[in-house]
């Protein structure tokens, strides 16, 4: 309990500080955010009424406090650029969008890096290991974009399996929908798979060196026995940290990978207000993630101690 | 008989290449780079332009071996500053020890459990897009992780024997720090850059493929794939030779860095 106590004390004081940063970052820089609303031409009295409106003459820790406030509670503000949007309408499209194609690329990246990487291991030194390690060294040298370019002239322009640029939103049409979403999913999904191959056979032969695993041959049994009994469930352990650290990698891929297959998501939206210098947007994509991937983290941790329980005494 | 080293052998001919070509391409290029010609618009490769032209018509060879310099420019100024910053940083926290270094390697593991490209996205919407930003945005980002390792190495080597001696023949903590334990760290801070390299080519590729990272007249290879995407019906080579190429350089410098801790492990 008091381990459990401990970290969430943690989570809370990084999520204050990320949102410290995050919210500072964008206060400091020049540029007036009337001015832009207004455009160059705005009287000086118009934009002084459109600060006062918008609060940006009250001192920054005013701000910060008002905006974390209303953060809690999902209310992150006005956009710039869209006028009587508020970031929650924004997000609130989007983020569904984004949810399913880092859910659809996390399921690709069990359903193959686990059998393939057991494989490797299995057969540690021998062809289809030298093959597979080959192929995820490979795999892994491709940036996401890049594949996801390739997956769209091969299977968009050449075979026509789908229609690049005409995104269904999952709430007209979820079976088109995914199965546009498959395409940026496998192209987020696949130098990943590459990297979890690669760690699930380091681990699983770095446990196969342990004492325990000697004793289970001596007993009788085999290769196989030894690996699916007791290997594995200890090989696993490492392998479930590493998988956050992979749903971190994978929201940050799918930021890049929609903006090539045009899918409306977080990303997208991240980017164009970057681009357009929409601030209230940027701050609160750039916290929604973040506060997602410590949150995962967070999880994570737990999770590990429960399958572990040595971790509680160490840490 | 001595076994040779593949992964090193092979990742050092990969980049060795595209470093060769990348350097070669600033004093001589097959076409001038920037030079157009409607008569060969959006021509597939030939062997009078190996990987074809682009749609103003300029040779995309010449193109990659000049986005090819940018690129691994960049890349080298990042794990530079990476490297000097998180050498600074991991040897002063790892050799002191204390509450600064319990602080600084707290925000250090918050840095680190950030996916990196979106603190980038970040840095790079407060300073605007442009070389020099994206060289200091991804600098600063590359601090933790080098940080990381040398603290860690500081830790190990700070109660040496070879320390103590040093120390009793009056030697000061700065000389310590960097006249004798620094050397130590050679090979694991070679194999850290050479890992960091290739973070730092996907980095700048991916900030300038989203239209973040160099902008025009210049050119990079990630800045090529953002302006082959609009052509890939009509041009597909434009997007491929310096996708490949991108390949190329992170799987050599990847077989590099596998070879190095090979080597390291074999003694």
């Amino acid at each position: 309990m008091k381990y459990v106590l401990k970290k969430v004390i943690t989570l809370i004081i990084t999520l204050l500080c990320i949102s410290a940063i995050t919210f500072g970052a964008f206060s400091v820089i020049p540029g007036d955010a009337a001015v832009s609303k207004l455009g160059v031409n705005a009287s000086p009295q118009q934009v002084e009424e459109l600060r006062e409106e918008m609060g940006l003459n009250d001192p920054i820790p005013v701000r910060y406090l008002s905006w974390l406030s209303g953060a809690v509670r999902g209310d992150f503000g006005d956009s710039y650029q869209y006028d009587n949007t508020t970031v929650a309408s924004l997000l609130a499209d989007r983020l569904p969008v984004t949810a399913l194609l880092a859910a659809m690329s996390f399921l690709m990246i069990l359903a193959l890096s686990l059998p393939l990487g057991i494989l490797s291991a299995r057969f540690s030194g021998k062809w289809p290991d030298i093959g597979i390690n080959l192929a995820t060294q490979v795999v892994m040298a491709i940036p996401s974009f890049f594949l996801g370019i390739i997956l769209t002239y091969v299977f968009g322009l050449v075979l026509h399996w789908f229609q690049p640029g005409q995104f269904v939103q999952p709430w007209e049409d979820l079976g088109a929908c995914l199965g546009y979403l498959a395409f940026p999913a496998a192209a987020v999904a696949l130098p990943k798979i590459a990297m979890v191959v690669k760690f699930l056979r380091g681990s699983v032969l770095a446990e196969m060196q342990k004492d325990y695993v000697r004793t289970a041959y001596s007993r009788g049994n085999t290769k196989g026995m030894v690996l699916y009994r007791h290997v594995l469930r200890n090989a696993f352990i490492p392998v479930i940290t590493f998988l956050a650290l992979v749903i971190a990698e994978i929201l940050a891929g799918s930021i890049i990978v929609e903006q090539v297959f045009s899918v409306p998501g977080v990303g997208r939206l991240l980017i164009t207000a970057i681009l357009n210098r929409d601030y209230p947007v940027v701050q609160a994509v750039v916290m929604y993630v973040t506060a997602l991937v410590v949150v995962i983290n967070f999880l994570v941790d737990l999770l590990y101690q429960a399958v572990d329980p040595r971790i509680k005494t160490s840490g | 008989m001595k076994r040779w080293n593949y992964s090193l052998l092979a990742g050092c001919i990969l980049s060795g290449a595209v470093l060769a070509l990348a350097l070669v391409g600033q004093f001589w290029t097959p076409y001038d780079p920037t030079a157009m010609d409607a008569s060969v618009r959006n021509a597939a490769p030939s062997l009078a332009h190996l990987c074809g032209t682009d749609n103003f018509g300029r040779d995309i060879f010449s193109r990659i071996m000049n986005g090819a310099f940018t690129t691994c420019f960049v890349a080298i100024c990042t794990v530079l500053i990476g490297a000097v910053g998180g050498t600074l940083v991991g040897a002063v926290t790892g050799y002191f020890g204390g509450p600064l270094d319990n602080v600084v390697m707290r925000v250090n593991d918050v840095l680190l459990s950030f996916p990196s490209v979106l603190l980038a996205l970040v840095l790079v919407s407060l300073m605007g897009p442009g070389t020099a930003n994206i060289i200091a945005a991804l600098g600063i980002l590359f601090i933790p992780s080098f940080a990381r390792i040398v603290r860690g190495e500081y830790l190990r080597l700070k109660n040496q024997d070879f320390v103590w001696s040093a120390r009793i023949m009056g030697a000061g903590n700065l000389r310590i720090m960097f006249v004798h334990i620094l050397p130590n760290l050679f090979v694991s801070m070679l194999t850290t850059a050479a890992v960091g390299f290739n973070n730092a080519v996907l980095a700048e590729a991916s900030m300038s493929y989203l239209g973040l990272g160099v902008q025009p007249p210049e050119t990079s290879l990630g800045r090529m794939l953002y302006e082959a995407q609009t052509y890939l019906f009509n041009a597909p080579w434009y997007a491929i030779f310096p996708g490949v190429t991108i390949i190329i350089i992170v799987l050599g410098f990847s077989l590099i860095s596998e070879g190095l801790r090979e080597r390291e492990s074999r003694g």
